[in-house]
This record gives structure tokens, sequence and C-alpha cells, in this order.
């Protein structure tokens, strides 16, 4: 497939007209500041439940500590903005690539775990990456990192969201993304045909901590101000919950999830007594109904109808 | 010395509780393969069940532990029936989230309710402080009850595991579900059993922790929920033994590290060791590897 066929420079003519509608209404005023703080939110959740899809959807492994990899790219991009007043573009890299750094490293070894283990160790990470961030001085402790530059706005926030759907999209259509997929299928299987599993579980890993960690650095830019208790257990199982509920395997089912639970916390926000209840309920509700996702395992194919359907749709145990 | 034989003292007393939570996790998970996440919520329950009997109701210790398990029993019954049944032939994933819904719902449900601020747990066991090598090392009344009543539960669980006909059953489903339904138990039955005992041993739990912390709170469970799921997976998950070995064993060495100077760190030390053992045997201390089967 040429790179500059029809559909791709269709889609990148509509990426941009969004790009430049965005800042035109900013700039008018139709998006006010509220309104900015609820798409900039949407857009880190859409990035952080994408890339947690790669590791959960596609590639079958349990990991119940996303938030840590966020929290790893937040801390890093506010160190490298306020302390070094390094350029935002670099520090949104270097997030990605230190929380990167950090999914290898805790990879290598839990990733040989299976299933539950493999959960409870990622856990278990997630809660000593936040009691490390908790008792050390140098990135403020329990009282938080304040004064961070408010860099992230609509341009950094829709342009990062597209390119992790991009990558991560093209990245399981590719063979690699194959590989990831038929682990998840039977990674017995998968090894007996001669694909090195671990190399692959670690990557799809490394990827997804990547984007986690880009998610972190434009929170961390937006909101002036983290502290480790924002990325504890409870923020990546948000995460979690959006991936399930937009549907396992499914990339616009993770945009739909994050879109659509962002909103009703915002929403439920104007209700504080009452808010976590029925948010409970409101989870609850969702996997008794639909416990396989709204997309179910749906593949990208609002732009490519051409695409073949070439993903295996068959419902592991 | 004598300060590690305190630590000691101190670290069983601790211990003695994540064994009672742990327990309920490794039974549940023993028999529907879920991770409970909801029972830390139910030890909560059992500590604010406990703190009305005692202040409201002026009832004593000994009976205000058998009502609060009672309660917490029906409780989990109720959780199993409501939340978890309907959801029993969907993915562990979706089963994982409705326990982490029904523990939000149960948090924020109480914090409506009772108000989020921590309250004082009356003095219902007089606390007599025993002076041991010269007044150096302290025992209080206190942890003799908590590990009496936490080996006397023991005792009784082991009993009605090993030689009841509800135990068997039990066993039996958590080897082979089909072939114990085949053999004419009733699952469903079973199943609630496993969740009564286990809400029971939490509940107890919860008036425990009461009496020897002396505050409740209803976001109090999360902490030492996820501590004793700890215990029981450092242990092995699925086995009796093993959340009793893995519950002392995490008070033993949190006491020991908060003592050493690094209270800071006690929450992350505990996950450290739990990665470790994972790591090196990934079944738990006492679990047996199972062979991949292809």
């Amino acid at each position: 497939m040429k790179a500059f066929n029809k559909n791709n420079i269709i889609q990148i003519i509509i990426l941009v007209a969004i790009i430049i509608i965005g800042n035109v209404l900013v700039s008018v005023g139709i998006i006010d500041s509220y309104i900015e703080l609820n798409i900039v939110l949407i857009g880190i959740n859409i990035i952080l439940a994408v890339s947690l899809n790669l590791i959960v959807g596609f590639t079958g492994l349990f990991s119940l500590g996303h938030a840590a990899f966020m929290s790893i790219g937040a801390y890093t991009s506010a160190v490298l903005t306020r302390n070094f007043n390094s350029p935002f573009i670099f520090a949104i890299l270097m997030s990605g690539l230190v929380a990167s750094l950090a999914g290898i490293l805790i990879g290598i070894p839990t990733l040989r775990l299976k299933g539950d283990y493999l959960a409870i160790a990622t856990l278990g990470f997630g809660e000593i990456v936040r009691v490390l961030a908790l008792n050390n001085d140098y990135i403020g402790g329990a009282i938080g990192f304040n004064d961070i530059p408010q860099y992230t706005n609509w341009n950094y926030t829709f342009i990062m969201v597209v390119l992790t759907v991009v990558l991560i999209s093209n990245f399981v259509k590719s063979s690699h993304g194959r590989a990831c997929i038929s682990i998840r299928e039977n990674e017995i299987a998968s090894e007996a045909m001669g694909i090195n599993t671990t190399f692959y579980k670690v990557l799809a890993f490394a990827i997804g901590a990547f984007f986690a960690g880009i998610a972190g650095s434009l929170y961390a830019n937006y909101f002036y101000f983290i502290k480790p208790d924002s990325f504890g257990f409870m923020k990546s199982i948000d995460i979690l919950v959006m991936v399930v509920f937009g549907g396992l395997g499914s990339i616009p089912g993770s945009i739909i999830g994050a879109l659509s639970l962002t909103v009703i916390s915002t929403l439920l926000q104007s209700i504080p007594d009452l808010r976590m209840v029925i948010y409970a309920v409101i989870l609850f509700l969702i996997m008794l109904f639909r416990p396989q996702g709204i997309m179910g395992d749906t593949e990208f194919r609002l732009l490519n109808k051409k695409e073949v359907k070439h993903n295996v749709s068959s419902k592991g145990k | 010395m004598e300060f590690v034989i305190q630590q000691l003292i101190n670290g069983i007393s601790l211990g003695s509780i994540y064994a009672l939570i742990a327990l309920g996790y490794t039974m549940v998970y023993g028999i529907i393969n879920l991770i409970n996440f909801a029972h830390g919520e139910i030890y909560m329950m059992g500590a604010f069940v406990g703190y009305a009997l005692t202040t409201f109701l002026g009832l004593g210790f000994i009976p205000s532990l058998i009502i609060s398990m009672i309660t917490c029993s029906i409780l989990g019954i109720l959780i199993e029936k409501v939340a978890y049944k309907p959801l029993r032939s969907s993915s562990r994933i979706s089963l994982l989230i409705t326990a982490i819904a029904v523990s939000l719902f149960l948090q924020y449900i109480m914090v409506y309710f009772v108000g989020p601020e921590t309250r004082t747990f009356p003095e219902v066991v007089d606390s007599e402080r025993l002076m041991l090598f010269d007044g150096k090392v302290i025992l209080d009344t206190r942890n003799i009850y908590i590990l009496g009543i936490t080996v006397i539960l023991m005792v009784l669980l082991q009993y009605v595991v090993r030689k009841t006909k509800t135990g068997k059953a039990m066993r039996a489903v958590s080897q082979d579900k089909d072939a114990a339904e085949l053999m004419g138990i009733s699952v469903d039955k079973v199943i609630s059993v496993t969740f009564a005992i286990g809400s029971a041993l939490a509940g107890a739990a919860g008036v425990l922790v009461g009496i020897y912390y002396n505050t409740i709170n209803p976001l109090m469970g999360s902490g030492p929920g996820l501590k004793a799921f700890v215990a029981a997976v450092l242990g092995g998950i699925g086995l009796i033994p093993g959340a009793v070995l893995g519950g002392f064993s995490l008070g033993l060495i949190e006491t020991l590290v908060s003592a050493y100077g690094g209270s800071i760190y006690k929450d992350a030390v505990a996950f450290a060791i739990l990665i470790i053992v994972l790591l090196l045997k990934p079944s738990g201390l006492l679990g047996k590897d199972v062979k991949e089967k292809v």
C-alpha cells in the first residue's frame, strides 16, 4: 500500500481541519477553559485507554499498574519543564521514553507470570512507585509537585491523541501486532509457531508504557500540580474500566470508553455526595449488561472501508 | 532483644488480622477464582457493626463479635447473589471490575450515611498491661485476645473444612466444579457457604481491629484489604494454611520494617516481597507448581 494514497490524504486533510477548527473555536471563545479542561481530560484518558488496550486487549496481559507509568511520565515531564526549563516537546518525548524504560525493567521479570499473578505483580509495582514518589523529597513527596508550567493545550492534546491512535492501530495491524494477538489467543501455540513470546510481551508493555508516559506528561503540564496519590491503584482501575467498557481489543471501543466514562464522571461532579456510589452502580450495570464492552472487538474501519477484516474474532476463554 | 520481642508481639497481632482477612480472600479465590476486592469492605462493615453494637446497644465484646460476624456473613451472601452470580459465566476481567464496583459502592454508601470522619471504638475489653523482662516488654491483654480469637476461629475453620460434609463439598468444588456438580453437590450453595464463612472471618477481623487500634472509618478497608490479599498470594492463594502463614509473615515483616526505621517504606516493602516471591515461586510459599499442559 502506498503511503500517499487517496484515503491517507483525505485523513490527513480531515485531521488538519479539526486542529484548525479547534484553534479557531478556542480563540473565538466558544471553547472556554471549562470545556478545554474536559477536552484535555478526555484526550489524556483516550491515550491511556488505547495504550492499555494494547497490553490487556491485544496482548492479553492483565495489567493493574498502568497509572504507575503515567505517574513516571508526569514526574519526568514536571521535573524537566520546571527545573530544567526544557521545551515541552522534548519533555513529552522523554516522559514516554522513561516510562517505557520502566516498563521494560518491570516487564522482563514479571511478564513470566500469567493471568491473575501478573495482575497482582503489576498492582504491586504500581503501589511501589506510589510509595517511592511519596517519600522522595526532590519531587515534593506527599505534598506534591507544584508550579509546573502549563504547556498542554488543544494542539498538543489532539496531536498526541491522533499519534497514539494511529501508531497503536498500525502496530496492531503489523506482523508484530499479529504476534501479540497470537499470544493473547494461545501462548503455547504461538510459541510453537516460533514467536518469541517474551520479546513481544515486553514490546507491548514498553509501547503501552510509552504512551501512558506521554499521557502523564500532558496531565502534569495541564494541571500545574501533581501528587503521588493521583496515580494510585484506583487510577489504574479507572483506565482498565474504560478499556473493558469500550471492548477489549477494540481501539474505537477504547476511545468511546474513555470519552463516555470521562463525561459520566464530569457530570457526576454536580452531585459530590453520591458521585462514587452512582459511579459504582454504573460500573456494575455495564458489566452486567455488556460484559464484552460496547464495541466487542471491532476493529478500526471508520475511514479505511476497503481494509479486510482480518482480525481473528474468536472469543478466548 | 527485648525490643525484638516487643515488635514480635505487635507483629503477631497485626498478622492475626491480616490472616483473618486473607482467609476470606483465599477461600473465595479457591472456589470461584475471583479476586474479591470487596472483601476489605466487608471487614470495614464488620468494624462498623461492632462499633454500633458496643456504642449504641452497649453490648459486650463477645456478643458484638458474634453478631457482627453473622451480619457480615449475610452481607457476603447478599453480595455474591446480587453482584457475582449473574456474571459467573462472563470473563474474569468483568468479574474483577464488578468486585471493584461493589467495593466502591460499600465504601461510599458508608461515607454517605455515616460520614467520612474517623470514629473512636469504645474500650470494651479491659486493657491490662503485663510487664515482662523488667518492664521492657509490654504485653497488652488485647494482644492476647486478638491472638486467642484468631486461633479459635482458625481451628473452627479447619474443623469445618476438614471434618464436615460442607467442608468436603467445598474442597470438591475448588478442585473441579463440574465433577462436583455431577456428584450431586449444589455448587451454588457451596459458593454461598464459602462467602458466608470468609465474610464472617473478615467481620471478626474488623471488630478486633476496632478494639486494638480504637479507630475506624469508612475507607479503612482498602489498605488492609490489599495487604491481606498480598498475604494470601504470598502463602499461596487458594490454600488455607497459606493464608495463615502469609498473614502472620506479612504482619511480622511490616512491624519489623517499621521498627527499624523504614515505616515510610513499609507498604512498598510488602509489595516488593510479594513480587520477589511471585518471581521465585509463582504459586506462593506453600503452593504446588502446576505443570503447563498443552
